[in-house]
């Protein structure tokens, strides 16, 4: 089964719910940190690192001397990554590669009516592959600079094992990053806080799943803090509180110093194992 | 000669526009005739990528000069390979920067003024 954990708004708890869930499920876990910008869980589950691995995307190459300057592979991109300037008055004409936008999608080379454009691998960052005790750890990180994660969060994907329970965190917002790392989900958690801007960013979130048909609760985190419109928005819409974990300041201290919330309260684990098991009943929906 | 100016509306009396990339108008005049072109920009609402996509339009329009606010890195360096100069820092109608223009002194930029994703409006 895969869960991934997402949230909308950043710095909702996505993490402290994913480390701590991971720590108090009974079965074989792989854990994903998906959030290749800026990923975390590390700090708390605290992995070996047995592997790590280059992530490359491949971008076009032009040879100059078969280049037509015709424009075909700036009009067939989607990206706008290519800008081709046709040659006037006998002077040759220039093609610009903008690689930082380009997306690898291989477009340009498959369209070029002169065989002109080859792809070559760019590195764009790594994954990390390890273990916490029997928990398998696999992340990845992007390299400074770079601005597409979904490369490297396919590439950590592609290590999912299915015979495991499979628990994923997410990066935040609901952008492509978001999509490619809950894609596939058999359940999504939306760990949100019961503020104004919570509500906003977690409303976004379940329009992306619904988009998605992914099934989805909510944890409402600093759940005593804020307002009560989270919890009218989730009854008015159906959506299943799956967890409350109130404000408490011995919480927050463990997180910055990177505790998970079941290492220093660990009757919480109960409330986690509860969570995975609501997490299971929920998933027909 | 043909110079093009960015410009919030399609006539010599509009505003310059301060972007490049994802100006409203690029005013495309003669400075001789004062006669001119209007192209709608295409690229106000591209995801990414406006600023190449801009330069690689206004490279196709035979102009010696760009005349704008600002212009961004991917702009720049797409209007430079089309032998294109851009000179940033231009405010006022369109006409007045093709008399200042005309009157010499304008020094064409060495580089980008302003980083990428300068001409992203606001969300409203």
């Amino acid at each position: 089964m895969i869960i991934s954990i997402a949230s909308g708004k950043g710095g909702t708890g996505k993490t402290t719910v994913a480390t701590s869930l991971a720590l108090s499920i009974n079965e074989e876990v792989q854990f994903l940190d998906c959030d290749a910008e800026e990923p975390n869980a590390h700090i708390f589950l605290k992995p070996r690192i047995g592997e790590t691995k280059k992530v490359y995307i491949p971008v076009p190459v032009v040879d100059t001397e078969r280049c037509a300057y015709c424009g075909r592979c700036r009009e067939v991109c989607a990206y706008n990554a290519i800008a081709v300037v046709k040659g006037s008055d006998g002077k040759k004409g220039s093609i610009l590669v903008f690689s930082n936008l380009c997306h690898g999608c291989g477009s340009c080379a498959y369209f070029c009516p002169e065989n002109a454009i080859k792809e070559v691998s760019r590195e764009i960052g790594e994954i990390e592959i390890g273990t916490v005790g029997e928990m398998q750890f696999i992340h990845g990180r992007l390299s400074i600079g770079e601005a597409m994660a979904p490369p490297i969060i396919r590439q950590i994907k592609k290590y999912i094992d299915k015979t495991r329970t499979v628990i994923i965190d997410a990066p935040p917002g609901t952008s492509c990053p978001v999509v490619e790392t809950v894609k596939k989900s058999d359940f999504c958690v939306l760990v949100t806080e019961p503020t104004p801007f919570g509500l906003n960013d977690l409303t976004l979130a379940v329009e992306v799943l619904k988009k998605l048909k992914i099934p989805f609760g909510i944890v409402i985190n600093r759940s005593d803090l804020g307002d009560k419109r989270t919890d009218e928005y989730c009854k008015k819409n159906d959506i299943p509180v799956l967890m409350r974990i109130p404000f408490r300041r011995e919480i927050a201290v463990a997180y910055s110093k990177g505790e998970p919330i079941v290492k220093i309260f660990p009757e919480y684990k109960k409330d986690f194992g509860d969570l995975f098991r609501k997490i299971k009943d929920e998933k027909p929906r | 000669m043909k110079v093009c100016v960015t410009s919030e509306g399609d006539k010599l009396e509009s505003r310059v526009d301060p972007r490049f990339g994802r100006c409203q108008y690029f005013v495309i005049v003669d400075t001789e005739t004062l006669q001119f072109d209007v192209v709608k920009n295409p690229n106000i609402d591209a995801a990414g990528g406006a600023g190449i996509q801009s330069g690689q339009l206004i490279a196709e329009k035979n102009v010696k000069s760009v005349l704008t606010g600002n212009v961004g890195p991917n702009a720049f360096q797409t209007l430079q390979a089309a032998g294109v100069e851009v000179i940033t820092g231009i405010s006022g109608t369109v006409k007045e920067a093709v008399e200042k223009y005309k009157k010499g002194g304008l020094k064409p930029t060495g580089g980008p003024s302003v980083g990428s994703k300068f001409g992203i409006p606001p969300k409203k």
